[in-house]
């Protein structure tokens, strides 16, 4: 595999400046999708997008192009939406696009809407990427002025508007029936699967939904062409991945890197993660976002790319990869992922709404030290309760915490539960000062 | 004054933005919090009569969503990320530390001044630069806790000097 010689996605890396238009302009920015409106039709950019093997960014990595083309061929309006609803903890590299590379995702959005014929993309942004939202409305004003958004564009007859839609702080409005609920101005609750967004999705019309990452992938996959971008990644796992690296490593930050390469690297290379804060051993890694069961140390050679992860029994899901080192517990760490699955849940179905309640209340009273005897059982019994009975993955993902925890680490359950000390409590300080509500 | 009569413009683009009027509740109820201060239920009506929805539908709207506020809030609204990895990166000595400077708990209490509302949010996708919070919307990054008081400074001079402000971060800047 050839080394990665100029970033994919992460751009600003390489161009400083790449968010100003003119910058942009000035390195061949929108000649893929002039090239694809005035020479190509949607079926070809579709072809392209296949044969490249671009595979979802959001999580599932599902293939692009496939999911293009289940669209039910005549019906229309059709909408394309492009989900920037990054809320998943770990997960920051939408955040980094859209502030320092906002031309290329609007850009994405422009040539994917073409391919799949539509007329109107919504940019569903999470309500608190206040200022990312106002970089992208200014972006979109840009290609407006330009003529490449708008009626007629570059006098090739095709319209094509699209527009900011800022979410309001819900996590489960990441989930693509659940947005569309959201952007149809009702409460983030999923929807019954089958009919799928691609038949019935947005006001009930044949839909499109991407993740930012997937569609800012797709001008240089138009502009370079399938070849040059298959040289980057594996067979399976064509291109780069921009990965979120957090926790206890020197070096945190979004890297750009070709599917394959080793965890090892990531966390430990100088270009990268930069090994870990005070050379301290890995503990655990969260290798693909919260919901991804937990890595252990003797993991770190396995190869990043979506096989590679699912091999070592997790998954790369956002590619979010988060590392933490020995000051952490196994206890603590369950009941904060679960304290964030509770603080999320929708409440549409029991198995979630109260098994992520229980869940916490459980595994906050063993973290600070009031642990009951039977309160090992008692947690695998409440996620084997949960498991595969939630009405969406929300309420699955829940259980990874938790199950992860006690697999890897279930003599930290015994012994919290048997010393009865808070490992960690700083949550607990009670402030010095009186309380002054409203 | 109500809300078509200021913001009348703004209204009427963005219910043009979309086929069906209700997609454009939560914009309307960004710009109704900031113009009432938060979302009174003569406001939440006022929204609904805007769009023509029930106002059920609304309230059950502005429940659901953790940015709507439906109490007074201070004029800057702190919101520290707790989440995982940030509270193993400081995030928790942060809050201690504004809990400690406010006088108050960072469960959404707003000092006797109406300054500063505190909580604890979960990520908000800024987690390589841990411990982060944002305050009206706006990041502060790396802020650790020998921080804080000097953000709380300059947050209330801000606000002394007349600046606009916006709990909906429709002021927020880049
Ligand atoms: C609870 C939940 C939250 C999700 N959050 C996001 C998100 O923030 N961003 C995203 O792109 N996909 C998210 N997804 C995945 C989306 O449902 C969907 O698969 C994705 O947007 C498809 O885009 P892609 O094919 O480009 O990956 C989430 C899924 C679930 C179950
Ligand atoms: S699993 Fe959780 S988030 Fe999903 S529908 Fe059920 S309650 Fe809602
Ligand atoms: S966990 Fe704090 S920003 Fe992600």
């Amino acid at each position: 595999m050839p080394p990665l010689t100029e970033h994919i996605v992460l751009r600003d890396l390489d161009i400083p400046n790449i968010r100003d238009f003119d910058v942009y302009l000035q390195h061949g920015g929108y000649e893929a999708f002039r090239s694809a409106v005035t020479e190509k039709t949607p079926a070809e950019i579709i072809g392209m997008v296949k044969d490249a093997g671009l595979r979802g960014r959001g999580g599932a990595g599902f293939p692009t192009g496939v999911k293009w083309g289940f669209l039910p061929k005549d019906v229309f309006p059709r909408y394309l939406l492009c989900n920037c609803d990054e809320s998943e903890p770990g997960t920051f590299n939408n955040h980094q696009i859209i502030d320092r590379n906002p031309h290329q995702l609007i850009e994405g959005i422009a040539l994917s809407a073409y391919a799949v014929e539509c007329h109107t993309a919504y940019i569903y942004i999470r309500g608190e990427f206040a200022a990312a939202a106002r970089t992208l409305d200014a972006a979109i004003q840009n290609a407006y002025a330009k003529g490449f958004l708008g009626k007629n564009i570059l006098g090739t007859g095709y319209d094509l508007d699209v527009f900011v839609h800022r979410g309001a702080g819900a996590y489960i409005c990441g989930e693509e029936t659940a947005l569309m609920e959201s952007l149809e101005g009702k409460i983030g609750q999923p929807r019954l699967k089958p009919p799928f967004p691609a038949v019935a999705g947005l006001y009930a019309k044949p839909t499109i939904i991407n993740n930012v990452e997937t569609l800012a992938n797709v001008p240089m996959i138009i502009g370079k062409g399938v070849q040059w971008y298959r040289q980057f990644g594996t067979e399976k796992s064509p291109g780069t991945k921009a990965f979120s690296l957090s926790g206890h490593v020197n070096n945190p930050g979004n890297y750009e890197l070709p599917f394959g390469l080793p965890l090892r690297e990531l966390i430990y290379a100088p270009e990268y993660g930069g090994g870990m804060r005070g050379d301290r051993p890995v503990k655990i890694v969260i290798p693909g976002g919260a919901s991804a069961p937990w890595l252990t140390a003797d993991k770190l050679d396995i190869t990043l790319d979506y096989e590679g992860v699912a091999a070592a029994g997790s998954m790369l899901g956002s590619g979010a990869v988060i590392v933490l080192d020995e000051t952490v517990s196994a206890v603590e760490l369950a009941y904060k992922m679960d304290e964030f699955f509770k603080h999320e849940s929708c409440g549409k179905c029991t198995p979630c709404r109260e098994g992520t309640w229980y869940l916490t209340k459980v595994l906050h009273r063993v973290s600070t030290g009031h642990g009951h005897a039977n309160d090992i059982p008692l947690l695998h019994d409440v996620y084997n309760q949960m498991a595969g009975n939630c009405f969406c993955l929300l309420g699955e993902s829940a259980v990874s915490p938790i199950r992860s925890a006690l697999k890897l680490f279930p003599e930290e359950f015994e012994a919290a539960i048997r010393n009865g000390t808070p490992r960690q409590a700083p949550r607990l300080a009670i402030p010095l000062v009186a309380v002054a509500a409203d | 004054m109500a809300l078509r009569d200021i913001h009348g413009a703004e209204i009427d683009t963005l219910l043009a933005r979309y086929a069906q009027r209700r997609s454009a509740v939560l914009p309307l109820l960004y710009i109704a919090q900031d113009t009432y201060g938060h979302l009174t239920d003569d406001a939440v009506r006022e929204v609904a009569e805007i769009i023509g929805m029930p106002a059920t539908d609304v309230f059950e709207v502005v429940g659901f969503y953790s940015l709507y506020y439906t109490k007074p809030m201070g004029k800057w609204v702190l919101q520290v990320c707790d989440d995982v990895p940030c509270c193993f990166c400081g995030a928790e000595e942060l809050i201690t530390a504004l809990e400690q400077a406010l006088g108050l708990r960072a469960h959404g209490e707003t000092t006797r001044d109406g300054m500063f509302t505190l909580e604890r949010v979960k990520c908000v996708a800024a987690c390589n630069k841990a411990p982060v919070l944002q305050a009206n919307l706006d990041y502060i990054y790396n802020l650790t806790a020998d921080k804080a008081d000097e953000l709380l400074n300059e947050l209330r001079r801000r606000a002394d000097s007349g600046e606009q402000l916006s709990v909906s971060g429709r002021a927020a800047t880049v």
